[in-house]
């Protein structure tokens, strides 16, 4: 009984050391983000604010014209490009797993193969290609080539390979067309699925960094990542505006996160592992 | 005659649903990801000038050979195989001994995984910065190694250091997500090989390396193989660290963030920059079929 005890104990200290682990940087970034200037270039450890401040965030959103626009601007690519995925990966995900047409194979092995290029090796071609189509700079040439991902076209097919056949069998004799089975029956069953891949794609447009590098080039167009770096560049000793800047960036992904967190553990299950 | 007519019909239209449906992929994928490949192997023979329009000359083989004259591609890819061999194994035995702990039936594990959690949904920028904070001179990292009496040191700008300040801040930020897959994975283990193993009087370390483990190959490998394309391509962190230029002298300079200066930052290189860039993809392609080589013979036994 006392050496379960022990076991048990020592798994929790484990556990705790951890999660200050993890905690610690987001913690003080955070109360650096409400702390003066002063009190940043002074370098003393202290997770609570001598005098608490909302000045640094005043700065970012009052005095930094362009962070609401970056905010925006995140918000505009993120939305759009997840709606357009959800969209184009299940319909996709559908025909492979239902439809019978020639070369349905040759596309889903095509698609199986693009998830293995890395995408540095498509990143100058997709250069000049948006050059040449006048794209570069615009948010469209951030969301259309963005609006797919071979890894969700494979994961909603994964799912409707194993979805029930009755219902849509019963549908199109109620004289549902195609399409009308696949907006009104199909997707809305496949809510879970849906759900788990808007997270994972709403995140990596959001998070996305290289992309925006080297498609945007006017600050006016910048998204949150490339703000926050010129930001950085801007106010090199400004520690406080970054951080607070930095948790401005995280608060979205995190509300969403709480929102949405057992879809989130089944798409990671989904995507990786099995 | 009729009946095959009609069964003709219902196909041809079921086919073109079929095309309708995957339209919209077959043009994305086409113009921005098949297009662009070939497009890719097509500019790495050839020196490409973008002054005013784009023009390609032939060149062959040039921009490959360059590759094993040019001084900062060979120290690029020994940085990046440098943080390969040492992020890899560390985030992937972190996750595994994260997950372990996590699976063992404690109170408030819902509490530890959404914390543990965090790193995984936070932007690299965002994690870069707040680590860079950490990292200052007289930063949180270094008041907090004098108070418990060891060396500090000069994250950000000493050479020797920098990559290894990147390296503990990935390894950190990328655990838990393999955490998460690995906790699917322990879910599954037969509670029963467990009981037999109890039975047989072994203790929870036995029980974790004679069972736990070998359960968990098939998952540690797709662990080790997702965790080597990644690392490979490691740059948001780089840039952001270096302000982009990969210094203090080098030291975090990245094969993906040279590919990027030579295709973005220094003109008439893009050629070479997509040859880099291919180079990289055989490297990250012959590394996985390795790790399934190394895979497959280990468990021949």
């Amino acid at each position: 009984m006392r050496s379960f005890n022990f076991k048990k104990t020592l798994l929790y200290v484990v556990l705790c050391i951890y999660a200050v682990i993890t905690l610690v940087p987001f913690l003080w970034a955070l109360s650096s983000s409400f702390k003066t200037l002063e009190e940043i270039v002074r370098g003393t450890i202290s997770f609570i604010p001598e005098n608490f401040t909302l000045n640094n965030y005043k700065e970012i959103f009052v005095n930094q014209e362009l962070f609401p626009r970056w905010l925006l601007n995140s918000v505009i690519i993120g939305v759009i490009g997840t709606a357009l995925n959800l969209l184009f990966n299940s319909m996709a995900g559908y025909a492979l797993a239902r439809l019978r047409f020639p070369g349905r194979k040759s596309l889903f092995l095509i698609i199986l193969a693009v998830l293995m290029i890395p995408m540095q090796v498509t990143m100058i071609p997709n250069y000049l290609i948006l050059k040449s189509l006048g794209w570069l700079d615009t948010y469209h040439g951030m969301i259309i080539p963005a609006m797919v991902n071979a890894t969700f076209i494979f994961m909603m097919r994964q799912f409707f390979i194993n979805f029930p056949k009755e219902l849509e069998e019963s549908a199109a004799l109620d004289g549902l067309s195609r399409f009308g089975i696949f907006f009104r029956i199909v997707l809305p069953l496949a809510k879970p699925a849906l759900a788990a891949q808007a997270i994972f794609v709403f995140m990596a447009l959001w998070n996305d960094f290289m992309r925006p590098l080297i498609i945007l080039s006017s600050p006016e167009m910048f998204t949150l990542p490339l703000g926050l770096n010129s930001f950085k560049g801007q106010f090199i000793s400004y520690w406080n505006y970054i951080m607070a800047a930095s948790m401005v960036f995280t608060l979205p992904v995190l509300v969403i996160y709480m929102f949405f967190n057992r879809f989130f553990i089944k798409g990671i299950s989904f995507t990786g592992g099995k | 005659m009729r009946n095959s007519r009609k069964f003709s019909k219902r196909m041809l239209r079921e086919a073109g649903q079929g095309y309708t449906f995957m339209f919209p992929v077959i043009f994305t994928l086409g113009l921005f990801v098949i297009g662009p490949i070939l497009y890719a192997i097509y500019l790495s023979f050839n020196d490409v000038q973008l002054l005013g329009g784009t023009s390609y000359e032939f060149v062959g083989l040039e921009n490959f050979k360059e590759i094993f004259s040019d001084y900062r591609a060979q120290v690029s890819l020994k940085n990046t195989i440098f943080y390969v061999a040492i992020v890899v194994p560390s985030q992937t035995i972190l996750a595994l001994v994260l997950a372990a702990t996590l699976n063992a039936g404690l109170k408030g594990q819902k509490f530890f995984r959404i914390v543990y959690f965090l790193p995984t949904l936070t932007s690299s920028a965002v994690l870069t910065l707040i680590f860079m904070w950490m990292y200052n001179q007289n930063g949180l990292i270094n008041q907090l190694l004098k108070i418990v009496g060891l060396p500090t040191y000069n994250w950000i700008g000493d050479p020797a250091i920098a990559l290894k300040a990147i390296m503990i801040m990935n390894i950190w930020a990328t655990a838990p997500f393999f955490m998460v897959i690995y906790l699917a994975a322990l879910q599954d283990i037969p509670e029963s090989l467990y009981e037999a193993a109890e039975l047989d009087g072994a203790n929870a370390i036995q029980k974790f390396w004679f069972i736990t483990v070998p359960y968990l190959k098939p998952v540690t490998s797709f662990v080790v193989i997702m965790g080597i394309i990644g690392t490979f391509q490691l740059f948001d962190q780089s840039y952001i660290f270096s302000g982009g230029d990969g210094g203090p002298n080098n030291s975090t300079l990245t094969v993906v963030l040279l590919i990027y200066q030579y295709a973005f930052k220094s003109l008439g290189t893009m050629g070479y920059a997509a040859a880099l860039a291919i180079a990289l993809a055989i490297v990250i392609f012959v590394a996985t079929i390795i790790q399934r080589k190394f895979d497959k013979e280990e468990s021949l036994y």
